[in-house]
């Protein structure tokens, strides 16, 4: 088990490496240096050789990455000279809020998905089923911020029970916590589009683990169907989602960028699309390796994870 | 070992997936190397289960519509859709125009042919760039095997970590102008699943006897991938190139409406909804619904029909 988790984490350390080095090269290829956002446009070529050796942007390629990979170790994530800011302390600030809009409709989409999954297996081919499913393949091929347009206009400028947009005067993560209204729709846009997915899942593992001896031997000896369900079949069939869950951080940061940008909430979505608009290179630089390094973390995480829960998964 | 007892997941309806999100093998057993069937027949019974599935039907009457309504519309319903015209700009619906006319002025239901014209190519053309190169690189990894597998498969490894849209959004700030662009940074990063799938594909068929027949009987390499192993790990890059289709249509959506799509005045449908966001509180809902509603006909089209030829080729959720 421990060799195991080793094993795991120095792969996991190869391809973070992996991760960072490829991205810098290409971001390194698109923008070289930042020289002309700091002098100004017109500034001379002379000026510019000037400030690129200065700083160490006119050295080789190779020596340039040897840096900067130096200073990921330390968890320095370069400087935004746009925003004249250090990017870590700009990700300090934002990631809060992030990670509050994230983890509160990652757990949504779950309090929905698994006894969502559960019951349409239970109940397959039902009149239920075969809606719920409608709904899912539905919401899953649409994109987030559609769904969320067609929210905006129901709840905040039909019915007005929520606001369009998040207001600007939630600027702290406990601002966000403290005012659910603000952040209502994009929590549920969010976890909708999550929920068509996870439940996909849910159902399908439910439908294998229904037909397993186990569960015949529990109704077998008694039990009412209210405990097969709650005790046997539930646990087990939660098993894969951790897998799921584990894999769907790629998924969860691009639909955080989406609903932030639509929603015009302030976390990390929103500072990497304003950095796209503004050519930012080194914020996006940082938040394409945090995000690479967030999908190695989950799963590595997640594997771990399943062999702790599922003790049948030999390593 | 095909579990005796499989519950009833025949056609498992919503199971399996498109999007960007993860797709996790639905089925626990791994597939096996011993059931080979005649090639021909193989692929009979599996347009016979893909035509049996209603959805699939519906599924391709869908995107055979679309081909139709976005390259042949035009031609019969003829709209101005390069010069802004600002005295008909935002018209409701009726008239002359049917959809009503956006912020420039353009007819709206000419706009959405323009803009599904662009999907559906740069949906068509992501697709093919993805899978050519993610089959010869699984095919090459999983033939070669040893250190060379390790290497391609690391890469593709490191590739997959990088959160796509972010990447690609990266990419599009420099490059999305043209639907060639478009098509190269959605493809570029779009081959790395189908490189996975046909690995894995080749590493069970290569144990085969027909693979060792061809060696035998002097096969070289090119020809032992091109001929033997591709044509047989077929059906696996054949359903996902739907689910490619699907994503690239999704990811197109999602540069457009954060504004790096293709330049004006190309449309797309992306572009449209993100100009319409603005306009949803005046109550212009023409701008945002039928376009809207078009994206998510042609996403789920897509998916509906991979998920049937998914179940079409997979012999062991055949009825038999």
């Amino acid at each position: 088990m421990t060799g195991y988790i080793i094993r795991r984490a120095m792969v996991a350390v190869i391809v973070t490496i992996g991760i960072a080095v490829i991205s810098f090269l290409m971001l390194h290829y698109l923008s070289p240096s930042p020289v002309y956002t700091v002098l100004g446009a017109k500034t001379s070529a002379a000026a510019a050789a000037a400030w690129n050796h200065a700083h160490g942007y006119d050295r080789s390629e190779p020596a340039q990455l040897l840096t900067y990979l130096g200073q990921l170790v330390r968890l320095h994530f370069g400087y935004s000279y746009k925003l004249g800011q250090s990017v870590s302390a700009l990700f300090k600030e934002n990631a809060g809020r992030s990670a509050y809009l994230t983890l509160a409709a990652l757990v949504l989409s779950l309090i929905i998905a698994i006894p969502l999954g559960v019951a349409q297996a239970v109940k397959r081919n039902s009149l239920g089923d075969y809606t719920a499913t409608a709904i899912n393949f539905t919401l899953y091929s649409m994109p987030s911020f559609f769904l969320g347009l067609i929210l905006i206009q129901l709840f905040a400028l039909d019915l007005g029970i929520f606001p369009p947009t998040v207001s600007d005067s939630v600027t702290t993560t406990w601002q966000a916590f403290t005012h659910p209204l603000q952040l209502t729709l994009p929590i549920v846009t969010l976890a909708a589009i999550n929920v068509a997915s996870f439940s996909r899942y849910m159902r399908s593992s439910a439908l294998d683990n229904l037909a397993q001896d186990y569960i015949r031997l529990a109704r077998a000896k008694g039990l009412s169907e209210r405990a097969v369900l709650m005790r046997h079949l539930l646990r087990n069939s939660c098993l894969p989602m951790i897998t799921l869950i584990g894999l769907s951080i790629p998924t969860l940061l691009a639909g955080n960028l989406l609903i932030e940008v639509l929603f015009n909430y302030p976390g990390l979505g929103l500072l990497f699309y304003n950095a796209l608009g503004t050519e930012d290179y080194n914020i996006l630089l940082a938040y394409t390796v945090l995000g690479g390094i967030l999908t190695v973390l989950g799963n590595l995480t997640a594997d771990v994870a399943i062999t702790v829960a599922d003790p049948r998964v030999r390593l | 070992m095909t579990d005796p007892i499989r519950p009833v997941v025949e056609g498992v309806p919503g199971a399996g997936g498109g999007g960007m999100a993860v797709r996790l093998p639905l089925e626990s057993t791994p597939p096996e190397g011993g059931d080979v069937q005649v090639i021909a027949s193989g692929w009979r019974l599996a347009l016979r289960e893909f035509l049996a599935n209603r959805l699939a039907v519906v599924g391709l009457a869908v995107l055979v519509f679309f081909v139709v309504f976005c390259f042949l519309g035009p031609v019969v319903y003829h709209t101005n859709q390069s010069l802004t015209n600002p005295l008909i700009t935002d018209l409701p619906p009726g008239g002359s125009h049917v959809l009503g006319t956006d912020d420039n002025g353009f007819d709206e239901l000419g706009r959405i042919m323009a803009g599904g014209q662009t999907a559906l190519e740069i949906g068509f053309f992501a697709s093919f760039i993805a899978t050519v190169i993610g089959t010869l690189w699984g095919a090459i990894a999983g033939l070669a095997g040893g250190i060379v597998d390790g290497i391609l498969m690391r890469i593709v490894d490191i590739l997959l970590s990088i959160p796509y849209l972010l990447i690609v959004l990266v990419l599009a700030t420099k490059y999305s102008a043209t639907v060639f662009d478009e098509s190269m940074i959605i493809g570029l990063f779009a081959w790395l699943v189908p490189a996975r799938l046909v690995r894995g594909e080749v590493l069970t068929l290569r144990e085969r006897d027909f693979v060792s027949a061809a060696r035998v009987m002097g096969s070289g390499r090119s020809r032992l991938v091109l001929r033997h192993l591709i044509p047989n790990a077929l059906s696996v890059v054949i359903v996902n190139v739907t689910f490619q289709i699907a994503d690239a249509i999704l990811i197109l959506a999602y540069l457009g409406f954060l504004g790096f799509g293709l330049q004006y005045p190309a449309a797309s449908w992306g572009d449209m909804l993100g100009s319409a966001q603005q306009y949803v509180s005046s109550g212009y809902w023409w701008l945002v619904y039928p376009v809207g509603g078009c994206l998510v006909a042609v996403v789920l089209a897509c998916n509906l029909v991979g998920d049937a030829l998914r179940d079409a080729f997979d012999v062991r959720l055949r009825k038999r």
